[in-house]
């Protein structure tokens, strides 16, 4: 398993002027990224959106490629997305997706077949052109210039050591920096969208 | 049956306030009675089709398509709906999406008199979270349509389009 953090600092090197979603990665991702404007850690609106939300950014904005850091949680929530994301073939959409086999932020319970599900079986099985697991930092360093620089949709698993969180939820530190709608505004005002 | 209920809300009326309101998405999963609409989307180019499994997933889908610019339209059912609140309640109206949702009011009646519980919550789920709604029963209505799309505009929040009788006459 590898540290979302340091993932996320390898990830950067390549990342370019990519627009990045960092869905439950954000809390790391908001103190590594140098383009804020480009970024929309919107933190979790409502749980198993991510990836959808993501398509609908690539799909708006074909011209951009758009990077999501999902998670094992989300896509089992959501997993009929995949098979959306497979028929709108978006080349622009990089895919990834945290895989803590947990719960993590409800305390560490674990997802279902937390241990032995493929994600990447899934992705390719719905029709992704490309997918990949890696279970340690050193393979993902290997591969992700591999991964970024080919066309999407590219569905990539990550194995990450988990990050439990067992306070009240009211207790938590709240590392966002900006409101969820504050973030669209930034990112619209970044690609000159109007409103 | 009124004159009203008779003439019906035709598909091309629909394709038409799409067009006329700058719809570049249809996120959707197919109603009991939409095939004819869906072949007229098809067909039109326009419009980008984005086919969802779950409802909930339109929601998210609509937001980032939003955020990306371009102009959302939600078509579901009313049964679909109702599944999709924490996904209207976080992405919609958390980020403030301006967003038409069309949604067919299956089961729904004008007497009030009605056997299918999936018309007795649909206002009452709407209401909940605040959505305003506009029913539409046949072409006469249509208007209503753009003035969903004025409203969510306006206000940067979801508004709701009920078609009564769930596109009655759509299936040719």
């Amino acid at each position: 398993m590898m540290d979302t953090a340091e993932m996320l600092k390898i990830f950067n090197r390549y990342r370019g002027n990519a627009i990045v979603v960092p869905g439950r990665g954000g809390r790391h991702w908001v103190r590594i990224s140098d383009q804020p404007n480009r970024d929309l850690p919107l933190g979790d609106p409502a749980m198993g959106g991510h990836a959808s939300f993501a398509m609908g950014l690539a799909l708006a904005q074909p011209g951009q490629r758009i990077v999501l850091f999902d998670s094992d949680g989300d896509v089992q929530m959501g997993m009929g997305i995949l098979a959306t994301i497979a028929e709108q073939q978006p080349r622009n959409f990089y895919h990834f997706m945290l895989d803590n086999e947990c719960y993590a932020t409800t305390g560490g319970q674990p997802v279902p077949q937390a241990t032995t599900i493929a994600y990447d079986a899934i992705a390719r099985a719905c029709g992704y052109p490309r997918a990949y697991a890696y279970d340690n930092l050193e393979t993902f360093a290997i591969n992700v210039e591999r991964i970024l620089s080919g066309p999407g949709p590219v569905f990539t698993a990550l194995k990450v050591r988990p990050e439990v969180e067992n306070e009240p939820i009211g207790s938590r530190t709240k590392w966002r920096t900006r409101t969820q709608v504050q973030a669209v505004l930034d990112l619209k005002k970044e690609l000159g969208i109007a409103g | 049956m009124s004159e009203i209920q008779r003439a019906g809300l035709s598909p091309e009326t629909v394709l038409a306030e799409m067009k006329k309101n700058g719809v570049t998405h249809v996120v959707w999963l197919p109603d009991s009675e939409t095939n004819w609409l869906y072949l007229l989307m098809k067909a039109e180019p326009s419009l980008t089709l984005v086919g969802v499994n779950r409802e909930g997933l339109a929601f998210s889908a609509a937001a980032g398509i939003s955020a990306g610019g371009k102009t959302p339209l939600i078509l579901i059912q009313n049964t679909g709906l109702m599944e999709s609140g924490d996904s209207l309640r976080g992405w919609a109206l958390g980020l403030s999406i301006p967003v038409v949702l069309m949604v067919g009011y299956r089961g729904w009646t004008r007497h009030g008199v009605n056997t299918d519980t999936a018309a007795t919550y649909t206002e009452r789920f709407l209401n909940a979270f605040g959505v305003n709604y506009f029913l539409v029963e046949g072409d006469d209505d249509a208007p209503r349509i753009s003035i969903a799309f004025d409203e969510a505009k306006k206000t940067k929040r979801p508004v709701a389009v009920l078609v009564a009788d769930e596109y009655h006459g759509f299936n040719r």
